[in-house]
């Protein structure tokens, strides 16, 4: 019993950073309608860019941190103008299908560039151990959950009370009408693209620092997808709650059925959600006009 | 096909026909003489081409004609390769028992996964079948007893009337034969009620049942139909490479079969075929290329081959959704015209 | 041969139908009119078995059908048309016609796939109907191999005239026939439903703006203002309906807000 309240916290305080991913996500569809299933991708990506900067140009930690930011964004904005932007209006199944194949570029090229072994980044986290009570915490895990944490209160409370996070709510409500009212639904999606970069940036660091950095480090963000969805689409707090239950279930399933099971719970959750509720654990029925 | 065709060819679907008639016949002469001719390699070469056409057939039902997208296929053509194998290691069934066999537990599998979600629209489908890409795959791992994990099973040749189908040749007959079968199947299915409730199903669901048409009853013959497709594909593959393993099934190869609808034009026999002939025949110009390359400037080409096909399959998919959303079935005849035109 | 009864349909407190009755004569055109948000379309989305009503009662042919969802009502006999246009793009107008025969063929996955004789001879027959039925009627013969979207806007409605007949309803529901078409198009589709009537003695049930359209070939006229049937009768009646009058042109005075 104590085992599994220890890997419990464990596992939700590696949800941290999957509720990260999980609000990098959620941005752009509140923007856009749009799944992006190169989420994961960006995310490793901006890992790679931080390691190239600090390993390969030995740059410090915090010039190197930024380059991979700035790579982060432009590369996020790039894919926004590019492949995004023209997609606008069509089917949906389509757009998802530009994010999957974008997803796969962007591994291939970083497979062909740093090659697919595992590679070290420096350390910016602390090993030492955190103890809660008599409870222990990994020293990585502890801080990442602690940067995750404080990020995502602090873009939430951004998107909140800043004027684009309220032309973004406006154009999540209705696009046509926030348009008419004289904001640029384009900027504001761009500008998700940009959100979603930071959370993918520093997501994907601090995940490269708890573990090691390899081209399918993105491939989380795909279980972090299919939770989100599942849990509805709607409020960020549900899929910040999503993001946390992911990291509690890896855990839990690693504690009782061997670490092999946690790359495959998400998907069993998923369906097992389907089976229940068919509409997603907050979806609504949604009625098509004819 | 002929949807597509009679949607595009402004004469008369009849003589269309008849060309089109002629033509087969034709092509499927060269085929069949192909192997006294062509070098093996070409005929090995052949033989994985048809086992790609027959699985991109079945992911286009889906995602083409019927709009479900699916992110699982290469598990559902694993299903039928294991399928198939065991059926031969523990059962000692005849392949012609076995394939289709593969086809029927893919398609029972694939529905299994799919009929939760095929109630509702939208994401919901994407997501399951993505569950079975990593769950399946996952069970032809770690399901050691049945599946002997990584190693894999390995498969005796295909026997009819005591011929082994052992080498690159004969199988060759044997795949041919299943594809110009299966691909008969699905212009028939497209052409009649069915498949069309199936395009009526992917354009405007509610329409269509104002029509009569059941949409869930349709989604599951889709998907059935399409994962059908992707077992017969898997078992034939299984007799094809006489071994079984997990790697083979990955999501990299169900992103292989997306590029291939997406490339050769959703919603078109057509083009499911021109999109798996491009597609086979990719890869193998990358390695020359990249061959040429490497000895160039002396460097191991094989280290980057994998993630430059994952490149080049993504660029692939994206520009033709941006640029030629219906594939090189619509370049194909906006050509043809072209060249009528004279 | 249609008998809509006493309907009534809310939408989140907002009456959209208050007791709404319609009754659609074998062999004759019957109209529902009204201003804008008077309830045609929720009308016919209850009728369709889109909507279910709060309460009231659809009967087809003296079965009650009010439980039904859409495609089973297709099954029993309805067809309808859509305001805007719903065709199948990426299809010919011809398969698109055949779509709507959909209810009156049995060929499954199986059958389709062998090309057994049962489904040839089916799709044979359905081909010979439909030319020799429709694509003449409607005069469609020299578009029935293109692209149904690269059509001119009164065509495609035409299209989709012709779509809902090949399943020989016993109640044909067009939802706005004419809405949007020039005074030409509009004379045209007026024939054209007209001669549906007269040839195949269908019993059509149609919700229109067009006021000259409908006074022209309806045989009994429902008028609706608000949800609520405000008059009923021939044409002519209607017409010299004060309520009607009223309806129509002091419609701005009432309360926008129980628009549907």
């Amino acid at each position: 019993m104590n085992f599994f309240i220890e890997y419990s916290i464990v596992g939700i305080a590696s949800g941290g950073i999957y509720a990260l991913i999980a609000l990098g996500i959620i941005v752009i569809f509140k923007s856009s309608k749009t799944f992006n299933f190169a989420m994961g991708e960006m995310m490793m990506l901006s890992a790679y860019f931080f390691y190239a900067a600090t390993v390969t140009y030995s740059l410090g930690l915090v010039a190197g941190f930024c380059v991979a930011l700035a790579g982060s964004i432009a590369i996020a904005l790039l894919i926004e103008r590019v492949a995004i932007r023209p997609m606008l209006g069509r089917p949906f199944i389509a757009v998802v299908m530009v994010t999957f194949g974008i997803g796969s570029i962007i591994r291939g090229v970083v497979g062909m560039v740093w090659g697919p072994n595992d590679l070290q980044i420096p350390a910016i986290l602390s090993r030492s151990p955190v103890m809660l009570g008599d409870i222990f915490i990994p020293g990585k895990t502890a801080r990442a959950f602690a940067i995750a944490v404080v990020i995502v209160v602090g873009l939430i409370a951004y998107l909140r009370y800043s004027r684009a996070g309220v032309a973004l709510r406006a154009a999540a409500a209705d696009a046509i009408t926030a348009y008419s009212m004289g904001i640029d639904v384009r900027r504001i999606i761009a500008f998700t693209w940009i959100i979603a970069a930071i959370t993918g940036c520093i997501s994907g660091v601090l995940m490269a620092n708890v573990n090691t950095l390899t081209p399918h480090l993105g491939m989380v963000a795909l279980n972090v997808l299919a939770v989100v969805i599942l849990g509805g689409m709607n409020s960020i707090g549900g899929v910040l709650i999503a993001g946390f239950i992911i990291g509690w279930l890896e855990a839990v399933t690693g504690l009782m059925l061997g670490t092999e099971y946690r790359e495959i719970t998400p998907y069993i959750l998923a369906l097992m959600v389907l089976l229940v509720r068919p509409t997603g654990l907050f979806g609504t029925k949604e009625i098509e006009r004819i | 096909m002929v949807s597509y065709v009679e949607t595009t060819a402004l004469r008369s679907p009849a003589m269309w026909f008849t060309a089109n008639r002629l033509t087969t016949g034709l092509l499927l002469v060269i085929l069949l003489i192909l192997p006294f001719v062509a070098p093996r390699y070409w005929i090995y070469f052949a033989g994985l081409l048809g086992i790609n056409i027959i699985a991109t057939h079945g992911l286009n039902i889906m995602m083409g004609y019927t709009g479900l997208l699916s992110l699982g296929h290469a598990a559902f053509i694993g299903v039928g390769a294991y399928t198939a194998a065991l059926a031969q290691i523990h059962l000692g069934l005849p392949f012609w028992i076995a394939i289709p066999l593969a086809g029927v537990m893919a398609a029972v599998i694939g529905v299994g996964f799919g009929l939760p979600s095929l109630r509702i629209r939208g994401l919901y489908l994407v997501i399951a079948t993505l569950a079975a890409q990593f769950i399946l795959n996952f069970v032809f791992v770690h399901w050691q007893s049945v599946t002997n994990g990584d190693v894999g099973l390995t498969v005796q040749p295909a026997t009819i009337f005591g011929v082994s189908l052992n080498n690159e040749t004969r199988i060759y007959y044997l795949i041919l034969f299943a594809v110009v079968f299966m691909t008969w199947f699905v212009v028939n299915v497209i052409r009649s009620r069915v498949g069309r409730a199936l395009i009526a199903v992917r354009e405007r669901d509610l329409t269509a049942q104002v029509l009569g048409v059941e949409i869930v009853k349709y989604k599951l013959i889709a998907f059935a139909l399409g994962s059908f497709y992707a077992g017969v594909a898997g078992g034939l593959l299984a007799y094809f490479n006489r071994f079984v393993n997990p790697e083979q099934f990955g999501l990299l190869l169900s992103v292989f079969f997306l590029s291939a609808v997406i490339v050769g034009g959703m919603g078109s026999t057509l083009g499911a075929i021109l999109g798996a002939v491009f597609m086979t025949l990719l890869p193998e110009l990358l390695r020359e290329g990249a061959l040429q390359v490497g000895d160039t400037f002396g460097f191991d080409i094989a280290l980057i081959l994998v993630p430059l096909r994952e490149t080049v399959f993504g660029l692939l998919m994206v520009s033709f959704l941006i640029l030629e959303p219906r594939g090189l079935a619509q370049l194909w005849k906006r050509a043809k015209q072209k060249f009528e035109r004279r | 041969m249609l008998d809509v009864e006493n309907i009534q349909l809310t939408f989140g407190g907002v009456k959209a139908l208050a007791g709404v009755s319609v009754h659609a004569a074998t062999g004759k055109i019957t109209a529902v009119i009204g201003p804008n948000g008077a309830g045609k379309t929720s009308l016919f989305n209850v009728i369709s078995g889109f909507y279910k009503p709060n309460s009231g009662q659809v009967r087809l042919a003296g079965e009650d059908i009010s439980a039904l969802g859409p495609h089973a009502r297709a099954y029993r006999g309805m067809s309808r048309t859509f305001q805007n246009i719903a065709l199948f793009h990426g299809m010919t107008v011809l398969d698109n016609i055949k779509l709507g025969a959909h209810t009156n063929l049995k060929s499954g996955v199986l059958s389709a796939g062998f090309r057994l004789p049962s489904t040839r001879r089916e799709e044979d027959r359905l081909d010979r109907e439909i030319q020799r039925d429709v694509i003449g009627l409607l005069e469609l013969d020299h578009v029935q191999h293109h692209q149904v979207e690269d059509l001119a806007y009164g065509l495609q409605k035409r299209v989709e005239l012709a779509r809902a007949l090949v399943m020989k309803p016993k109640i044909l529901l067009l939802d706005e026939p004419v809405a949007g078409m020039n005074r030409e198009e509009k004379r045209e589709m007026s024939r054209f439903v007209t001669d549906v009537r007269n040839n195949w003695n269908t019993t059509v049930l149609l919700i229109e703006h067009d006021m000259s359209m409908v006074m022209g070939i309806s045989d009994h006229v429902v008028v609706l203002s608000f949800g609520k049937p405000i008059a009923s009768g021939t044409p002519d009646e209607v017409r010299a309906n004060p309520d009607v009058i009223k309806a129509y042109l002091g419609g701005a005075e009432e309360p926008a807000a129980n628009a549907a």
